[in-house]
């Protein structure tokens, strides 16, 4: 419940952006980002919320350690559940894209 | 077969290290700098994290087989469910036998109170709803009419969420019943703990994204302990715990930023307006900790109205004229959370405690410290000899 979960933003929409994580696209709330996101930019997002822009430059590192975590664990490992956790946190967009 | 897990070895685990060359390194500078501190294995150099997560990784990945003798890491109170004490677990289960629409987040569900847990009230009809979000438990309070509360947990980060939730207008049926909790006041009570003597803290990563590691500057200066903010990657945890050690050898008490791609010295400063703009820091119990003076988040009176101990007459008395099964008299969670007991001193352990009939919270949460020994094999203790194998130039 602490580790948070990086996405893509495809889509913004007031306080609400479409953010697609590894394919699946829920909607997560910006309220609480501290910085403009547009749609390509990345986004930490905690229990639904963005928490954090994340700079381009460290977005190819911030995605690695989750993909190792969702491709190399097995399917009852705690960490991997706490992310798809928090992808199923956002909420599931009225319309894909 | 023992429902207890065997001890993983930790080499097959290291190998999953994105980069083990650097692994080794990181260790094997651990190991130099912690025997230059010239302690005895037997009165090693205690550091303290106070996050989940960071217990998860340091399991999963076999962390403490590579950690030198002399350097104990501590789990400290980094698991927001664990430390959430009876008297609030009873407020949720009174209110949802009471006839209240509960919603939680799915760790709080198992969680003991006094007489019940919310699944203990479930299994008897209260309404218990699980979910991921608070903004999914606006979306179900918008769907009815009906009166529903949402049971908030959770360090400052979820705190921030729930605050946003409030501040963008859910509907008039929807409270929160808060027991979020503020990490940095803990970690002035187990700073003073004489059981302890900790001499540094790991701070956890994403807490700090949101309160910035200038907090902990007012913490250093009066505890005179070093704290470092560190990732939740293996080698971001070695790297943290490195520079941790680095500072207890040279005795300066400094807080070091080891996380820089997540965590700025201010945090999200949008965020804290939210939390403050609607919660309290308040005096409470924390489980195994005593009183922490400003260690609990409470609604403002500005929100009186969203919050459910204002809005309901709690009765949590008749959950209070019971006494608690022997078995959980035995549980020593409390002490696990102050770091004063590891879960395998625990006579309950692995035997009539593990994940599927959990007696204490720490075997409840993901993020409690007996569920991750529980799952990631206890603690791979293989430093027998003073070299580790694989682990040096």
């Amino acid at each position: 419940m602490c580790l948070g979960v990086p996405g893509r933003v495809v889509h913004v929409d007031g306080a609400l952006a479409t953010v697609d994580f590894w394919g699946v696209r829920r909607q997560v709330r910006l309220d609480t980002v501290d910085q403009p996101v547009v749609p390509g930019d990345y986004v930490l997002n905690h229990v639904g919320f963005a928490i954090r822009r994340i700079p381009p430059e460290d977005i190819v590192e911030t995605l690695a350690l989750y993909e190792q975590l969702l491709q190399e664990s097995a399917a009852e490992d705690m960490m991997r559940a706490d992310v798809e956790a928090e992808i199923a946190a956002g909420d599931v967009p009225p319309v894909p894209g | 077969m023992s429902a207890r897990l065997p001890l993983v070895p930790a080499e097959a685990e290291q190998l999953r290290f994105r980069d083990p060359e650097r692994a080794r390194a990181l260790a094997a500078g651990l190991e130099r700098v912690t025997r230059a501190i010239g302690r005895s294995p037997g009165s090693p150099v205690s550091v303290m994290h106070v996050c989940g997560s960071h217990e998860q990784a340091i399991a999963k990945f076999g962390l403490r087989a590579v950690f030198p003798r002399e350097l104990d890491v501590i789990m400290g109170p980094g698991c927001p469910v664990c430390i959430t004490d009876l008297p609030e677990v009873d407020e949720a289960v009174a209110l949802a036998r009471q006839g209240v629409r509960i919603a939680t987040y799915g760790d709080m569900l198992r969680v003991p109170g006094t007489m019940q847990s919310l699944a203990d009230a479930q299994a008897e009809g209260a309404r218990i709803e699980v979910v991921y979000s608070v903004a999914q438990a606006v979306d179900r309070a918008r769907a009815s009419s009906e009166e529903l509360v949402f049971f908030a947990t959770g360090f400052e980060t979820t705190a921030v969420a729930t605050a946003a939730a409030l501040v963008a207008d859910p509907p008039p049926n929807f409270s929160v019943l808060s027991a979020h909790k503020y990490i940095p006041p803990v970690m002035e009570i187990v700073a003073e703990m004489p059981q302890t003597r900790i001499e540094g803290f790991l701070a956890a990563g994403h807490a700090a994204t949101i309160t910035g590691w200038g907090i902990f500057e007012e913490f250093v200066e009066r505890h005179r302990l070093p704290v470092v903010v560190a990732g939740f990657e293996p080698l971001d945890i070695l790297a943290g715990l490195l520079k941790l050690v680095e500072l207890i050898h040279d005795e300066r008490a400094e807080v070091v930023n080891a996380f820089p791609r997540c965590v700025t010295k201010e945090g999200n400063l949008r965020a804290q307006e939210l939390l403050w703009r609607v919660f309290r820091p308040t005096g409470g119990r924390w489980r195994g900790i005593a009183h922490v003076p400003n260690g609990n988040l409470r609604l403002r009176e500005e929100w009186a109205e969203r919050d459910a101990r204002q809005r309901f007459a709690i009765q949590v008395e008749e959950l209070w004229n019971y006494a608690p099964p022997a078995l959980s008299q035995e549980c020593i969670c409390g002490d696990i959370m102050a770091g004063i007991a590891a879960p395998a001193d625990c006579r309950l352990f692995g035997r009539e405690c593990v994940p599927d009939s959990p007696v204490g919270a720490c075997m409840v949460s993901s993020e409690g410290t007996c569920k991750i020994w529980h799952q990631y094999g206890g603690h791979p203790d293989l430093r027998v000899s003073p070299e580790p194998k694989g682990v040096g130039a």
